[in-house]
Order: C-alpha cells, then sequence, then structure tokens
C-alpha cells in the first residue's frame, strides 16, 4: 500500500507493447513447409526419397494398366487373353447386373428413379443445400415410396424380391439399415445411462449379447433360426430378417458410440436443465443429444460406413448384393480371367460411397463447430 | 412481464412472510452428515452472503433450495410450497428459483441468444419474438448485449458468467442463487461479474450468494451466514460480522481469508 501511495504522485511509465515481428523464413511458406514435413531430419528425408521411388515404380504402371492400355467396348471377344491393359468392357457388360442384380429389364426404371431420388437427396445433404432438419425428415420419408418403387404394389407390379441385387441391395440394406439403427441406438444408449436399474439392465443386456456375436453369426441365425421360433402361420421374408439382423447388430455399436458422447457431458450440463426446470425428454433431446452427438460424429459416420460394408456378408444367406454380383460376373465362363477389374471397380464403387458419407461427416463436424 | 402470465392462485401463497424457510434441515450423502439442522428464513429483496471453509456445506445448503439435492429430514418451504418428491412441483420452483454455477454451465451449442430464450421458450411456452425481446433486454442489463449472436465458447468467463445470469434473469426468478459465481474466474474478470450482482441486489432482487468475496459481502449483504462443518455457525450483520464476531470459528475464519 505504502509504495502504491508513494508512486500516486509522480507519473506513471507508459507500457507500450512491443510491435509484432515476422516469423523467421524457413519456418513459414513453401520451404517452411517441406522442410517442417519432409525433410524434418536425415530420417525423414531418407523417408520421403523411398516414398518418392516407391510412388514412381507403382502409380505409372498402375494408370498404364487401367488407363492407357485398357479395353474400353466390345463383346465378350474384345480382350484377348493375351491383352496387356485392363478390360473394362467386361465390367460395361454386366453393368446392369452388378447395380440391380436380376431386376427385370423391362421395369428397370424403377430401381433408376429410386436411385436418382437418392443421389439427388445425398448430394442436398452433402452440399448442405437445405436446413438440416427438413433433409432429416426427407432421409425419413423417402425409403417409404422408394421401396414402393422397388417392391411393387398399388398398381405397379410386385417384383420378387429374390430377384433383388447388386449396389441396389447393398444401399437399401445400408441406408434402411443406418435409418433404424441410429435411433434405436440412441435410444439403447440413454436406456444405459439412465438411472432406473431396471431399463438399464434391459439395454445392457441386449447391448452386450449383440456386441459379442459376429454380424456372420446374427445373419445365419436371422436367415436359420429366426423363423423356427416365429409363432406358426407368421412368416417373415428372408431379406427383412436379414434387414433386422444388421439393424439390430448395428444400433447395439451404435448405442456404445453414442453413449460415450453422453459420459462426455458435464455434469453442469444437467444441473443447469434442471435449474430452469426442464424435464428428463426436453434435458435429453435439447441439451444433452444435441452436444452428445456433436462429439460422436466422427465415429457415428465410421459406423455407418462399417454398416455399408459389412452388407457384404449377406452373401453368406445367399442374397447377392453388390460384392456377390461382382464374384458371380468373374464367374462367367464368357468372361473368364477379368477378376481384378472387377474387384477394382467394386473397390472404386465401395469407396466412392464411402468417401462420400466420410465427407458428409466431415462438413457436419464444421458446420457446428462452437468454439 | 410475465407477471401478468401468472396463474391467481399464486398470488394467494404471496402474502407469506419469508419467501424461503428451512426449518431444521438435516442432509446425508450416504453416512456423511453434510447438513446438520439448518434454519433459515429469506424474506423477499435480501441478499444474503454465505460463506465458509471449503466442505462446509454452503454449496449443498443452496443447491437444496431448488432441489438439485434431495434433503432428508426438515422442511424446505420456498414461497409458501413445500419442496417433497412432487414432479410437477419441483420444475415448477425450479423455473422460479435462478441459479448461478462456478462453471457457468451456459449450453455450448447454443448461441447467447438461445441459451437466454430457451427457458422460456421451453418451459413457459413465450412466443420467440417475445423471448427474444425481453433476452435483449436482460443483455443489456449485464451490458453485454453485442455477444448475443456468439457462442459461450468465444465469451470471455467473466461475460460468460453475466450471460448466465442473464439467463436467471429471462425467466423473471423470485430469488436467485449464487454458487461461487466468480471462483472460477481471472480477478480482472470477477469485477465485472460483481459489479452486474451489486446491481440486482440493490434493484432489490432476493438473492443467496455462496462466495469467498468479501468486499461484496460487506457492502451489500443483509446479512452473512457463516457455516462450517454442515453446520449455521454464525448469523449476522456484515458490520457486526467483520468488525466484532460472536464465535471464535468465525474469527478464525476471517483471520485467514481477510
Amino acid at each position: 500500500m505504502s509504495s502504491l501511495g508513494s508512486s500516486a504522485g509522480t507519473d506513471a511509465l507508459i507500457f507500450k507493447p512491443m510491435p509484432d515481428l515476422p516469423a523467421p523464413r524457413t519456418t513459414v511458406g513453401v520451404i517452411g513447409w517441406l522442410r517442417a514435413n519432409l525433410f524434418n531430419g536425415w530420417f525423414n528425408s531418407l523417408l520421403t526419397i523411398l516414398a518418392l521411388v516407391f510412388l514412381w515404380k507403382t502409380v505409372p504402371p498402375f494408370f498404364s494398366w487401367a488407363v492407357f492400355d485398357a479395353v474400353w467396348s466390345g463383346g465378350s471377344g474384345a480382350c484377348p487373353p493375351g491383352q496387356e491393359g485392363a478390360c473394362w468392357a467386361f465390367v460395361f457388360n454386366k453393368f446392369r447386373v452388378l447395380m440391380v442384380g436380376l431386376y427385370p429389364v423391362d421395369q428397370l426404371w424403377r430401381p433408376i428413379l429410386c436411385g436418382m431420388m437418392f443421389v439427388l437427396l445425398a448430394a442436398v445433404s452433402i452440399f448442405h443445400l437445405m436446413d438440416v432438419k427438413k433433409v432429416v425428415v426427407l432421409w425419413c420419408v423417402l425409403p417409404f415410396p422408394g421401396f414402393l418403387l422397388i417392391n411393387g404394389g398399388f398398381g405397379l407390379a410386385v417384383i420378387d424380391q429374390s430377384l433383388w441385387g447388386g449396389l441396389m441391395l447393398s444401399l437399401g440394406l445400408a441406408t434402411i439399415g443406418i435409418l433404424i439403427s441410429l435411433p434405436l441406438g440412441i435410444l439403447l444408449a440413454l436406456g444405459r445411462y439412465s438411472n432406473f436399474t431396471l431399463i438399464k439392465a434391459l439395454c445392457v443386456g441386449v447391448i452386450e449379447p449383440i456386441r459379442g456375436v459376429p454380424l456372420i453369426t446374427i445373419l445365419f441365425m436371422a436367415s436359420v433360426m429366426m423363423p423356427l421360433f416365429l409363432p406358426v402361420g407368421m412368416e417373415i421374408n428372408n431379406l427383412l430378417r436379414v434387414q433386422i439382423g444388421i439393424i439390430l447388430f448395428s444400433s447395439a455399436y451404435m448405442a456404445e458410440v453414442v453413449r460415450g458422447g453422453l459420459q462426455a457431458i458435464p455434469v453442469g450440463q444437467f444441473d443447469a436443465a434442471k435449474s430452469i426446470g426442464l424435464n428428463y425428454w426436453k434435458t435429453t433431446a435439447l441439451v444433452v443429444l444435441p452436444q452428445a452427438l456433436r462429439h460422436v460424429i466422427p465415429s457415428l459416420i465410421g459406423r455407418c460406413i462399417a454398416l455399408f460394408k459389412d452388407t457384404s456378408l449377406v452373401i453368406i444367406v445367399g442374397l447377392l448384393d453388390f460384392l456377390g454380383m461382382v464374384k458371380a460376373s468373374a464367374q462367367d465362363p464368357e468372361w473368364l480371367g477379368h477378376d481384378a477389374e472387377a474387384y477394382v471397380f467394386c473397390a472404386l464403387i465401395y469407396w466412392i460411397i464411402c468417401l462420400s458419407m466420410s465427407r458428409y461427416g466431415r462438413s457436419l463436424e464444421r458446420s457446428r463447430q462452437q468454439d | 412481464m410475465s407477471d401478468m402470465a401468472r396463474k391467481p392462485k399464486e398470488e394467494t401463497t404471496e402474502p407469506q412472510e419469508g419467501m424461503i424457510q428451512l426449518i431444521g434441515v438435516h442432509k446425508w450423502f450416504g453416512n456423511f452428515h453434510v447438513l446438520k439442522d439448518i434454519n433459515l428464513t429469506v424474506l423477499k429483496g435480501e441478499c444474503i452472503v454465505i460463506c465458509g471453509p471449503s466442505g462446509s456445506g454452503k454449496s449443498t445448503l443452496i443447491r437444496c433450495i431448488n432441489r438439485l439435492e434431495e434433503h432428508q429430514q426438515g422442511k424446505i418451504i420456498n414461497d409458501g410450497v413445500e419442496l417433497t418428491r412432487d414432479l410437477k412441483k419441483k420444475s415448477k420452483i425450479r423455473s422460479e428459483v435462478g441459479m448461478v454455477f462456478q462453471s457457468f454451465n451456459l449450453f455450448p451449442h447454443l448461441t447467447i441468444l438461445e441459451n437466454l430464450t430457451f427457458a422460456p421458450i421451453w418451459v413457459r411456452k413465450t412466443p420467440r419474438a417475445e423471448a427474444e425481446k425481453i433476452a435483449m433486454q436482460h443483455l443489456e442489463r449485464v451490458h453485454i448485449p453485442e455477444q448475443a449472436g456468439k457462442y459461450p465458447g468465444q465469451l470471455s468467463g467473466g461475460q460468460q458468467q453475466r450471460v448466465a445470469i442473464a439467463r436467471c434473469l429471462c425467466m423473471n426468478p423470485k430469488i436467485m442463487l449464487f454458487d461461487e459465481p466468480t471462483s472460477a474466474l481471472d480477478p480482472e474478470m470477477i469485477k465485472e461479474v460483481l459489479d452486474v450482482m451489486v446491481e440486482l441486489a440493490t434493484e432489490g432482487i432476493t438473492m443467496i450468494c455462496v462466495t469467498h468475496e468479501m468486499g461484496f459481502a460487506r457492502t451489500v449483504a443483509d446479512r452473512i451466514i457463516f457455516m462450517d462443518k454442515g453446520e449455521i455457525v454464525e448469523e449476522n450483520k456484515p458490520s457486526e460480522f467483520f468488525d466484532n464476531p460472536r464465535w471464535d470459528r468465525t474469527r478464525l475464519f476471517l483471520k485467514q481469508i481477510l
């Protein structure tokens, strides 16, 4: 106090902050980036050079196979056995089966229309052309006309589900799987997180056994055993049983992902919600879930991608999805020896779809960044 | 404002002497006896400061008043309504008691304005336009109307705490509880929050503050309550409390913090 008092009489020294100086040139810009990322020490430099050599040895040969030496059109005779490059003519020839399986040719406009509808919806979602709430509503509503279109009914010829296949089947199983297992997973997670012992035990009792079993087992059980447990006279077709199996499996995983997000919510948020008089459901829907889901967007998208890829397992219960059709096409005696093209094409399509989902997830994360 | 919307039934409970009455309140966490025979009456318009060493039960006491914690024995009567397990009463009482937390507890996924209009819209069903108008008035009252469109994470601690105070004010509370509102703040920001609290106290809002800000307690409080080991040790006027405390325990405490 006394020192403050004595200095009060004289003028105080004036504090002037030092101006910002530019950073050293070797640490910023292109050179800075190269030094920091590629040539940071002799070991990193060595790795960089080795990686460049590896790329030089592998990338050009792949491109000459896939693009420059490739055969792009023609019938089964277009690709003689000694052909150097890829035979994309094979893929073009099989394109219809790969996409829709054995769906009747005269009804092709139906899956095409349905596909266009969902490609449009996916584009709207990825590029955020519409309000998120409207997009969610559309995703929940459009599968109904989509199913009707593919299945038939209301004046459209009914197409037997044993004829469905290809990418259409994979995407159908994945889309419906995601749309139902996500909300189901959220409910299971909330149940597991709740204070009611009975509800908690019930949810743990659903989640843990399902998580402890491989998807293949669940698909077998859905396909082979479920009919044994159903009441007499009640029949559920194979495709629906498989779909139910996928949904159950996925929702158990989704539940654990969402639970991770729930646990990240600080207790203070519950206190605050309670202290303004919100009840449980409003607290959950308006305070807890929006934050919890935001925390776990990367893992949720990961689960969606995994689910989409897991649909390829339905081949073991006799459904020919995209991968199944690829495999069957590669064994066509007229086109023997084109496995590589078939699987490269298959991988490319899977990759494009998974990449779109992952980009969508990233854009969701960014649009919700608040701090 | 929303006084107009209140039901006449409440008006009949209004003439109660004490706005908040605690009669022989006991509380245990498991076997740990946190609150021991608490008797306290808070009148309308009073500003009460509760202080005491950590673990003395100060926060638990005010958390019992809006039933964030349940007491096991005794009575807590809030504006003529006794706090019981009755769920409907509970959320109604909570909506009429504002609470400000040490860690602000704003909703990070909502903008400042949305944080303020959240409770009026979802609990009181106030139309959005009206809720926003009221919210802006309260933001001006805590001197940060220009931050309305930002998210809590973009604000300083002092600003966040003032938003938290404004969030309570939007519900037009009958009483406000402050649970160590400045303990998580940098020294330079404590003053801006205390200034707002002083303004509220002089406007006659009933408040109970758990705080270590003795300067605030001395100038603003009508009564100071000193707690230790779950009991109310001393209840006194500020001047008496600081200059002539009755109990040795109080003296020891004051000696250590002043």
